[in-house]
C-alpha cells in the first residue's frame, strides 16, 4: 500500500513508538518567540537542562512588538514604550544570549512574524520537522513538511531532546479541484474548507491539500492556506513538494547549497502522496465554484460568501446552533437574513501571518491604486509580515499607493491579528481583517471581526463596505 | 507534576461550544514571562463586567453576576462543564494554566481541541471527553439549581456520578500514566537519549542540510 506525504514524514522522524501508541519524534526546526518561551527557558534553568541541538533553533519577536515606525525606528528594546512588553522582549533577547540561541532581533531588518520569517530565511525547509509555541506553525506545511504547534510545556521538552512526545494522526486528504474565479484567492479557499467541515472538522488530522486549484497557487497562496488548517482543528496541514516548492527555496540564505543542494532536491521531490495511498477522510470541493469569502460571526467557521446573508434562526436544526448563532450576531451586532454586501466597517487589517506577504501586499495595493478610503473607513492599517517584505514594497512604490489613499504603512509584527501591542480594535469598532480568528475580542475586547482575503479588505477599505472585489467601480 | 488519581468536585457549567484559548485567557495577559498568576483573569472577559485596566493591573474589578463561575452557588467549583470543541484557537498554554491556577482540575466536554489537550496533561489538568448527550444530561442536571457533585476517577476511567452509576471514558495510555504518577515529560524521554542520538546519527546521514549551522 502507497504512504500519503504525512506517513512519509512520519516515518522518517520516527525515533521510538511505544505499544501505547504515543510516539517520539524528533524535530528538525524549532522556531521560537517571545511570548510562549520565556516559561520553557525558566523551566530549563530550574531542572539545569541544555537545549540539545542550538542550531535546530532560531528565534524573533513577533506577537508583541509596536508596529509603530516611530516607535520602531527608534532601535533596540529600549524604544518600546510598554513596559511589559518590553520585559517580555527583553527577555527572549536574554534567553537567546544564554543558552546561544540564534536569534534574528527586533532591529534586523530580517525581523518578521515567525512564519514569514522561517520560509524567507530557508529556516523552513521541505522534508522538516517543524514546531513553534504558536497554532499557525502549520503554515510551514506549504513547504512538504510536517508543521505544527505546540504548547510552552512541549517548547521546553523540544528543547531540551529535540524531540516531540506525541501520536500519529490521521490522514485527511481536501481535495481542491478546478480554476478558481477572478478575485478569489488562497484565503477564499480556506474559508471555503472551514464553512463546509466546521472549526473542529479536521480534529485529529493531519490536512494535505491537493488539487490542481492547489498546485496553481504560488508559495505565499500555499502557506496561506495551511495556515488556516489549524482553523478546521488541523493540527497540521500539508502540500506536496513540486517545482514551486523548489524555486522558492533555492538560494534562500538557510537553504543548502552547491552538492548539498543536489542531494536535497532529489530527496524532497519524493515528498508527496504515493498514487494508491490511502487517507483515512477525504473532502473533495470544486474549486471554480467557491466565491469570495466573509465571516460573519464569531468562529471561522460562520463563513458565507460575498453574496450570501446571515443565516437566520429558522434555517438551523438544534437548540445549541440557535442559541450560538443568537450569541455571534449579538456580539457582532448583526440581523438574521442581512446580506453581506449591506455590512459597513470602521477599519480595515491588513497583516498577519496568513495575508502579510508580498503577493498579498500587491494585491492590496492593485486594488487600492488610483482610490480613496471610504470616508466611513477610520483606519486601514497595512502592516508587512517582515521587514524583507517591507522593504521589497518599498522597492516596488507599494507603500506610497496605501498612503495615498489614506491607508497606515506599518513596521512588521502580528499586530492587530491578536492586538497584544498597541493596534487595537475598539469596543463595538467592526473591523475587515485578513488575519487568522475572528473570536470575541480577538482584535480587542468587544472589537467585530470579519475575516477576508486580501483583495476583499482592500476593497472593504475604498468601498467602506463588503463588496465583491471584481465588481469595484473604476 | 502532582499525580491525578481521583478527584471529588462540584461541577460548574459553561454552557457554550467552541470556547476558544482567547476566551479563556485573553491576550492581554500573556505579556508575563512567569507561569503563575493567570487564575483571577481566567475568562476575564466574561467574568468582570468592566474592562481589564492594562496600567492599572491590580485595581480592584467588577465581578459579572450572571457568569457561572462567579455564582454562590459554584463556589469551590473544580470541575468545569463545557460543550464541544473546548479550548479550541492558540496554543497558549496559559489557557491550561489559568484553569488550574483558578482552581479547576478537571473538564468535561464532548470533545476537546487538539493542542489544548496535549496542553492539559502536562499540568495536571484532565480533559474528560463524554458523549454529547451524557453531558446534555450533566447540563440539564446543574440547570435544576441541585449541586452536582462528581467523582473522577482516573485509575479506573470512569466518572461517578452522585446517584452512583458510573460512566466510562477513556484516556490516552500514555498521558494517564504520566498524570497518575505525576511524571515529568522532559525526564521520560532523557531516558531514551540513546536512541535520540543513534536516530540523530543516521538521520544526518540522509539529510546532512538540516545539521547545517544557523548563522544569523
Ligand atoms: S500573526 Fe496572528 S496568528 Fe500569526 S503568529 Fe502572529 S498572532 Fe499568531
Amino acid at each position: 500500500m502507497g504512504l500519503t506525504l504525512y506517513d512519509k514524514l512520519w516515518d522518517a522522524h520516527l525515533v521510538d513508538q511505544r505499544d501505547d501508541g504515543s510516539a517520539l519524534i524528533y524535530i528538525d526546526r524549532h522556531l521560537i518567540h517571545e511570548v510562549t518561551s520565556p516559561q520553557a527557558f525558566e523551566g530549563l534553568r530550574l531542572a539545569g537542562r541544555q537545549p540539545r541541538r542550538l542550531h535546530a533553533n532560531v528565534a524573533v519577536p513577533d506577537h508583541n512588538v509596536s508596529t509603530d515606525p516611530n516607535e520602531r525606528a527608534l532601535a533596540g528594546y529600549s524604544g518600546v514604550a510598554d513596559a511589559t512588553s518590553r520585559l517580555q522582549l527583553e527577555t527572549l533577547n536574554d534567553n537567546c544570549n544564554d543558552f546561544n540561541i540564534p536569534l534574528i532581533d527586533l532591529a534586523d531588518q530580517r525581523q518578521g512574524i515567525v512564519h514569514v520569517m522561517g520560509p524567507e530565511q530557508g529556516a523552513t525547509l521541505p522534508g522538516m520537522t517543524i514546531v513553534c509555541g504558536d497554532s499557525h506553525t502549520s503554515t510551514h506545511g506549504a513547504f512538504g513538511a510536517l508543521a505544527h504547534g505546540i504548547g510552552t510545556s512541549e517548547v521546553e521538552h523540544v528543547l531540551a531532546t529535540q524531540c516531540l512526545l506525541t501520536q500519529k494522526m490521521s490522514n485527511f486528504r481536501v481535495l481542491l479541484e478546478g480554476d478558481v474565479q477572478l478575485g478569489v484567492s488562497a484565503k477564499d479557499l480556506a474559508l471555503a474548507v472551514i464553512g463546509e467541515i466546521g472549526t473542529a472538522g479536521a480534529t485529529g488530522c493531519a490536512v494535505e491539500f491537493a488539487g490542481s486549484a492547489v498546485t496553481a497557487l504560488s508559495m505565499e497562496g500555499r502557506m496561506t492556506l495551511c495556515n488556516m488548517a489549524i482553523e478546521a482543528g488541523a493540527r497540521a496541514g500539508m502540500i506536496a513538494v513540486d517545482e514551486t516548492t523548489l524555486e522558492y527555496v533555492k538560494d534562500r540564505p538557510m537553504a543548502p547549497r552547491g552538492a548539498q543542494w543536489a542531494l536535497a532536491e532529489a530527496y524532497w521531490q519524493t515528498l508527496h502522496s504515493d498514487d494508491d495511498a490511502v487517507f483515512d477522510r477525504e473532502l473533495r470541493l470544486d474549486a471554480s465554484k467557491i466565491e469570495p469569502q466573509v465571516t460573519w460571526g464569531t468562529s471561522p467557521e460562520m463563513v458565507s460568501s460575498i453574496n450570501g446573508r446571515v443565516p437566520s434562526q429558522q434555517s438551523l436544526p438544534d437548540e445549541t446552533s440557535k442559541k450560538s448563532l443568537a450569541r455571534a450576531l449579538e456580539y457582532m451586532g448583526l440581523e438574521e437574513g442581512m446580506a453581506l454586501t449591506d455590512i459597513e466597517v470602521d477599519m480595515v487589517f491588513i497583516g498577519s501571518c496568513t495575508n502579510a506577504r508580498i503577493e498579498d501586499m500587491r494585491v492590496a495595493a492593485s486594488i487600492v491604486q488610483g482610490r480613496c478610503k471610504a470616508a466611513n473607513v477610520e483606519r486601514v492599517l497595512v502592516v508587512p509580515g517582515s521587514g524583507l517584505v517591507k522593504a521589497q514594497a518599498e522597492a516596488e512604490g507599494l507603500d506610497k499607493i496605501f498612503e495615498a489613499a489614506g491607508m497606515e504603512w506599518r513596521a512588521p509584527g502580528c499586530s492587530m491579528c491578536l492586538a497584544m501591542n498597541a493596534d487595537k480594535l475598539a469596543p463595538g469598532k467592526r473591523c475587515a481583517s485578513t488575519s487568522n480568528r475572528n473570536f470575541e475580542g480577538r482584535q480587542g475586547s468587544g472589537g467585530r471581526t470579519h475575516l477576508v482575503s486580501p483583495a476583499m479588505a482592500a476593497t472593504a477599505a475604498v468601498a467602506g463596505r463588503f463588496v465583491h472585489p471584481s465588481t469595484l467601480e473604476i | 507534576m502532582a499525580p491525578f488519581t481521583v478527584h471529588d468536585g462540584l461541577v460548574v457549567p459553561l454552557d457554550r461550544s467552541n470556547v476558544d484559548t482567547d476566551l479563556i485567557i485573553p491576550k492581554q495577559f500573556l505579556k508575563s514571562i512567569k507561569r503563575t498568576g493567570f487564575g483571577p483573569n481566567l475568562f476575564d472577559e466574561l467574568r468582570y463586567s468592566d474592562a481589564y485596566d492594562e496600567l492599572n493591573p491590580d485595581g480592584a474589578r467588577i465581578s459579572n453576576p450572571d457568569f457561572s463561575l462567579n455564582k454562590p452557588e459554584y463556589a469551590g467549583a473544580s470541575i468545569l462543564l463545557s460543550r464541544e470543541n473546548f479550548g479550541c484557537g492558540s496554543s497558549r498554554e496559559h489557557a491550561v494554566w489559568a484553569l488550574c491556577q483558578f482552581g479547576i482540575q478537571c473538564v468535561i466536554a464532548p470533545s476537546f481541541a487538539d493542542i489544548f489537550k496535549n496542553n492539559a496533561f502536562k499540568s495536571g489538568l484532565l480533559p474528560v471527553e463524554l458523549p454529547e448527550a451524557l453531558v446534555d444530561n450533566l447540563f440539564a442536571h446543574v440547570s435544576t439549581g441541585k449541586p452536582l457533585n462528581l467523582s473522577v476517577d482516573l485509575n479506573n476511567e470512569e466518572v461517578r456520578l452522585p446517584s452512583g452509576e458510573a460512566v466510562q471514558f477513556s484516556v490516552d495510555p500514555f498521558r494517564r500514566q504520566c498524570l497518575l504518577k505525576g511524571l515529568d515529560d522532559i525526564g521520560i524521554t532523557l531516558e531514551r537519549v540513546d536512541a535520540i542520538a543513534a536516530f540523530e546519527d543516521k538521520h544526518r546521514g540522509v539529510q546532512p542540510w538540516l545539521f547545517n549551522e544557523v548563522v544569523v
